[in-house]
């Protein structure tokens, strides 16, 4: 499955925030969004999500959607979103009530993608007995189970520490070689970006416009070996958007 | 040049000697805690303390004559009351007929005060239509109305169901509606995300997140039916603790009375208790 952007431009009460947009993602591919704060990354990614409308433009998927696929497009959130009330099981069971699936292979399918998560052993808990790396591990395991077709993630290792973060990342990388899935992954952290980004998008300060997409052609299994190069690429990303990043604070101590 | 580093040089060896002469005695100095206070352990003992030293006082008091019987009967003579009211059979006829009305006055009222406030929550014409009839009503005193709802609904138990029911409609459609707006809206979003149904939106996030508040809401109201059970019993009650203690009122029986009062006091402490307890198993969720 593929998703295209064509000339998608957005606005909020007649303030522009995104203008111009135009991209595909290829299937199999992890596209990276990065860009400063309040560029409007997560509002396109909801865009591309349908949970916003834009303004002008249009997204559109092409190619064949895999038939077990129960939720085409779906998403990963910063906060995680994990219904307190719920378990672990009964998070994931979540969505997948909706659909006319049996019992028994909703048992099934829960198992498999704790299974994956490595929390088979954290089944019964409830989210405010886990660490922020598990309830994220929780909401990737939600995010498998309904076998998506396109990964939205929405900042989802911002809201952890640096060494979380590393674990996951590795962990996420060892899932997308398994899965294969096709992503779109928002993230201020350039390190993020040049690790899972088979291409990185450098969107501007508001209104977000594309000022570079970077291809970074190393395979993602093979990057830990080539940290001079990531290193590189990292910096030529940060060379274009500090700029954009310090216009970007300046702006929005005296935005309203 | 000479001179300057000459001079600083003076001043390192000075202060060297300085430190070799007189060999510091480092005092250790320990820092004092500052961090205190502000916290609020649990007693559990002192509670049943005040209230025995309280009836203690009061008893002593009634007994020497420093409290005038006038004023205020001992509690044992409150205690006696109640005893000859269990005795005549009439504490049971009482207690029934006020915890009926209560009951389904309140059952009523708050069940119906939860859908208004989800549809309040729900729908944006719900929202214009019924929440500025909710704010122009509840700040009426339902005692006040209490003569209308003898007309409407009749002198028998209609019309004290009827003032228990609205007393504890609104506070719950209040509390409903807040607890709707203040659903972590990430989790709707997440929800449709996932292509969930709106009704299971409703029924599996909105429902739940929105549960702390509809029982705060309903703590509220379980009170305002106490409160409101005494004015319900006003008028043409036989029975009921509210009828009671209004016929002791009456006649100057101020034993009868502090037995009744107490009474009501007592049973606002047991549904307390019981939502505190509706509570713990239902919000085991929150942190």
């Amino acid at each position: 499955m593929e998703l295209h952007l064509n000339n998608i431009g957005h606005k909020y009460n007649n303030l522009d925030v995104l203008k111009e947009i135009s991209f595909s993602i290829r299937q199999g591919e992890i596209a990276c969004i990065i860009g400063p704060s309040g560029c409007g990354k997560s509002t396109l990614l909801r865009i591309m999500g349908g949970l916003e409308t834009a303004t002008c433009g249009d997204v559109y998927i092409s190619g064949e959607i895999p038939s077990n696929t129960i939720n085409p497009l779906t998403f990963v959130f910063q906060d995680f979103a994990l219904l307190p009330w719920r378990s672990v099981e009964a998070n994931i069971s979540l969505v997948l009530e909706d659909h006319p699936i049996p019992t028994v292979q909703r048992k099934e399918i829960i198992d498999s993608v704790l299974a994956r998560t490595k929390l088979s052993d954290f089944k019964k808990a409830l989210p405010k007995q886990l660490s922020g790396g598990m309830k994220q591990r929780v909401a990737i395991a939600r995010a498998l189970a309904v076998n998506p077709a396109f990964m939205l993630l929405d900042e989802p290792l911002s809201a952890l520490d640096s060494q979380t973060r590393e674990l996951l990342m590795s962990d996420l990388i060892d899932l997308w070689q398994r899965e294969n899935f096709t992503a779109c992954y928002v993230t201020h952290n350039l390190n993020e970006a040049v690790r899972l980004g088979h291409k990185i998008i450098v969107l501007s300060r508001r209104p977000g416009t594309i000022r570079r997409i970077v291809e970074i052609p190393i395979p993602l299994e093979e990057r830990h070996n080539h940290l001079a190069e990531l290193e590189y690429s990292q910096q030529v990303l940060w060379n274009l958007m500090r700029d954009e990043a310090l216009a970007a604070d300046r702006e929005l101590s005296n935005a309203d | 040049m000479q001179t300057k580093k000459s001079k600083q040089l003076k001043l390192f060896e000075n202060l060297a000697k300085k430190s070799l002469r007189e060999p510091e005695v480092q005092v250790k100095r320990p820092i004092r805690f500052r961090g205190g206070g502000f916290v609020i352990k649990p007693m559990p003992w002192v509670p049943p303390l005040v209230f025995t030293a309280l009836i203690a006082f009061w008893e002593v008091g009634s007994r020497s004559g420093f409290i005038s019987n006038l004023v205020l009967p001992a509690p044992s003579e409150a205690a006696q009351a109640f005893i000859d009211l269990a005795h005549s059979g009439l504490l049971i006829k009482h207690v029934k007929a006020s915890l009926y009305r209560l009951v389904v006055g309140w059952t009523i009222g708050s069940l119906l005060g939860v859908t208004f406030g989800m549809l309040i929550g729900l729908f944006s014409i719900a929202r214009a239509s019924l929440f500025p009839l909710v704010s122009a009503i509840f700040p009426i005193p339902k005692i006040a109305l209490l003569p209308l709802f003898v007309i409407w609904f009749g002198i028998g138990e209609g019309s004290k169901i009827a003032t228990i029911l609205f007393g504890s409609f609104f506070p719950v459609v209040i509390a409903s509606y807040g607890g709707v707006q203040n659903v972590d809206r990430n989790l709707i979003r997440m929800g449709q995300s996932f292509n969930l149904s709106w009704f299971s939106i409703v029924r599996k996030i909105i429902l739940p997140g929105a549960l702390p508040a509809i029982l705060s809401g309903f703590r509220i109201s379980a009170s305002i039916a106490i409160i409101l059970l005494v004015a319900a019993e006003m008028i043409g009650a036989e029975y009921g603790i509210g009828a009671y203690v209004l016929t002791a009122g009456s006649l100057f029986a101020t034993d009868q009375l502090i037995a009744g009062v107490a009474m009501l006091s007592i049973l606002g402490l047991i549904v307390s208790w019981l939502i505190g307890k509706a509570e713990k198993a239902l919000l085991r969720w929150r942190s």
